[in-house]
């Protein structure tokens, strides 16, 4: 992505700028670096444990068993039992689905949304001036609120939960693309484009989409890590998914009134939320530098 | 000066009649009748007409929108549909801890992050600078709640140095009040410090590179006054949208970590709403809060200008 001159004159001692670069690209050697590969592993991890959840040892997550409530670690139940009797473990495995399918959910619809909202206000002066009022607007609520709020009223499935926080994070989606459209719009291959007589739709789609999708690969990852963070705090706080359904938000709200007793329910989950959000941070770090360097000042 | 607050001002006006235009529109989402809610299980539907009446509910949409904006405007938030009491007299009550925990975590954030940041760009590079760094994105992934538990499992369980929760006023003496506070504001300050650590770093190190820096150095000024007079006083504009950009942000921080301490603050309030279908409350507030965000904004935009002159707008 680095725009190399040509012109360099031929009798310079200076290294042949117009030679094709060698070795790996910066985005290789970027995720080369060993916090990335650690992040990588753990991320690959989580997803392991949503995807084969029912195979690695795990019981029913929702089963209740009074008689064995808050047990510490046995061979039976690997990580103890809840208040409910519930096998903490399997709770803790499936949670991962949940996580993971909110990240991916809220990133899609907010980079769709933002997407298409966001290359519309930067291509057309109307369009921006009523978008970015509307985007301040909603930027001004507290994204935790709105996205409580949502959920509260809209009913606590997957699908509301999705939208209740995908919505505060589209205006930074939008603000980024405009940015990002903005900034080529008086490009010469934009002006040669409209010379040409384009229509919009190609025009959005050969010439300005390309430009957007490196800075939206990074901006989602940070969105995906967002999101997750998120959905465990919403149910954390009981505004998320009903409590019998396996979250690391929710493991964490039933293990508040036991944590003297039992920490570990607050605390294992609260690892892995943790450390999935810290990985996926870790990951959009290493390809926002390895993409564009420049894109550290906008995102 | 004044001219610019002006400015500033009526700038403001459409964004704060749009956040008032979507918390309105959003609460209308609800499906259920807030009439019923309020007349309860055993009212008869004569009962629920008179109360949707006597609440403007029947009116059409836009008219109830003007009138409870219009309402708003002169501090009338309505009156909680639970409890009956004023919104306002609601939020006085917790304003207090909120605002405590709130001022407590914004000052210990920059009185730990500026100098954080400006030692990582004084040793950048060195392992300091990065051991700081990789600090930073832990501050900033681990959520707050989690680090609320673990102190407490450390403070409160195993070392019986903190009482676990709750909150007292400053009123009844500063030691409790601090003991109680001190645990909440260290788990809420972390991740700011992360963010403005960083962001503090980043601006000092770009300072550093500019040409009077080089000069001071060459007419043999100290590190120190090098560092602090000339980097940090020219890196300032970022430090200070970030500081603002935090503030804005420990809105939900608030109510998260008020949870866990167990704080009867406003975050609390917007939880106890929430699980209460108290929609009007939660109308208020989030109004309130959005309102509070903007007119942030605003200062910091003057705040700019104060801070380096050659800002103009």
């Amino acid at each position: 992505m680095s725009t190399m001159s040509v012109s360099t004159p031929p009798d310079a001692a200076v290294p042949d700028a117009a030679a094709p670069a060698v070795g790996p690209s910066p985005l290789a050697l970027a995720l080369r670096a060993w916090p990335v590969r650690i992040a990588l592993a753990v991320l690959c991890l989580v997803v392991l444990m949503a995807i084969l959840a029912p195979f690695v040892g795990t019981t029913n997550p929702t089963r209740i068993d009074p008689a064995f409530r808050l047990k510490p670690p046995s061979a039976a139940h690997w990580l103890g039992t809840d208040g409910f009797g519930r096998d903490v473990y399997s709770r803790l495995v499936y949670g991962a689905r949940i996580s993971l399918i909110v990240g991916t959910g809220v990133v899609l619809l907010a980079v769709s949304v933002g997407l298409v909202v966001g290359v519309l206000a930067g291509y057309f002066r109307v369009v921006d001036a009523i978008v970015m009022r509307v985007m301040d607007g909603m930027m001004a609520i507290p994204g935790i609120l709105l996205a409580i709020a949502l959920v509260a009223l809209t009913g606590a499935q997957v699908t509301t939960i999705l939208v209740a926080i995908a919505i505060p994070e589209v205006p930074r989606v939008v603000r980024l693309v405009r940015s990002v459209v903005l900034g080529i719009r008086g490009e010469a291959f934009v002006e040669a484009a409209q010379t040409l007589g384009t229509r919009v739709l190609p025009m959005i789609g050969r010439h300005l989409l390309p430009s957007t999708l490196a800075p939206l690969l990074v901006l989602g990852t940070y969105i995906f890590a967002s999101a997750i963070m998120t959905e465990a705090v919403l149910s954390f706080l009981g505004a998320g998914l009903p409590p019998q359904t396996p979250t690391w938000g929710n493991l964490m709200a039933d293990g508040r009134a036991y944590f003297m007793l039992q920490p570990g329910i607050v605390l294992y989950p609260g690892l892995l939320v943790s450390m999935l959000v810290l990985s996926v941070n870790v990951l959009g770090d290493a390809l926002r530098d390895g993409l564009d360097p420049r894109m550290a000042k906008r995102i | 000066m004044a001219l610019l607050v002006l400015r500033r001002l009526m700038a403001a006006i459409p964004v704060l009649f749009i956040v008032a235009l979507i918390v309105f529109s959003v609460l209308r989402l609800a499906p259920g009748d807030p009439a019923a809610l309020v007349a309860g299980d055993n009212a008869s539907p004569e009962q629920v007409a008179v109360i949707r009446q006597s609440m403007g509910l029947d009116r059409p949409v836009l008219e109830q929108f003007a009138r409870w904006l219009g309402k708003a405007v002169q501090g009338d938030l309505g009156e909680s549909l639970i409890s009956s009491q004023p919104v306002s007299t609601l939020v006085a009550d917790r304003l207090g801890p909120s605002l405590s925990l709130a001022i407590c975590t914004i000052v210990l954030s920059v009185a730990v992050a500026i100098p954080l940041g400006v030692v990582a760009a004084w040793k950048q590079g060195r392992p300091l600078d990065r051991a700081l760094m990789a600090g930073s994105v832990l501050g900033f992934s681990v959520p707050v709640f989690i680090i609320g538990y673990v102190l407490i499992f450390v403070f409160a369980r195993t070392l019986h140095w903190l009482p676990v929760q709750g909150y007292q006023p400053l009123s009844e003496g500063i030691g409790a009040f601090a003991k109680r506070l001190l645990m909440p504001t260290v788990a809420l300050s972390f991740p700011y410090i992360a963010l403005i650590a960083r962001i503090v770093r980043t601006s000092v190190m770009e300072v550093m590179g500019e040409d009077f820096i080089r000069t001071a150095r060459a007419k043999g000024a100290p590190e120190r006054v090098v560092l602090l007079r000339h980097a940090l006083g020219n890196a300032a504009v970022p430090i200070v949208t970030v500081i603002g950009m935090s503030v804005a942000m420990l809105i939900g921080g608030v109510v998260v970590t008020e949870s866990v301490f167990n704080i009867p603050g406003l975050g609390r309030l917007v939880l106890e709403s929430v699980q209460g279908r108290d929609f009007t409350v939660i109308q208020a507030l989030i109004l309130l809060f959005s309102v509070v965000y903007v007119f942030l904004n605003l200062a910091i935009d003057v705040l700019y200008v104060i801070v380096d002159p050659r800002i103009r707008y």
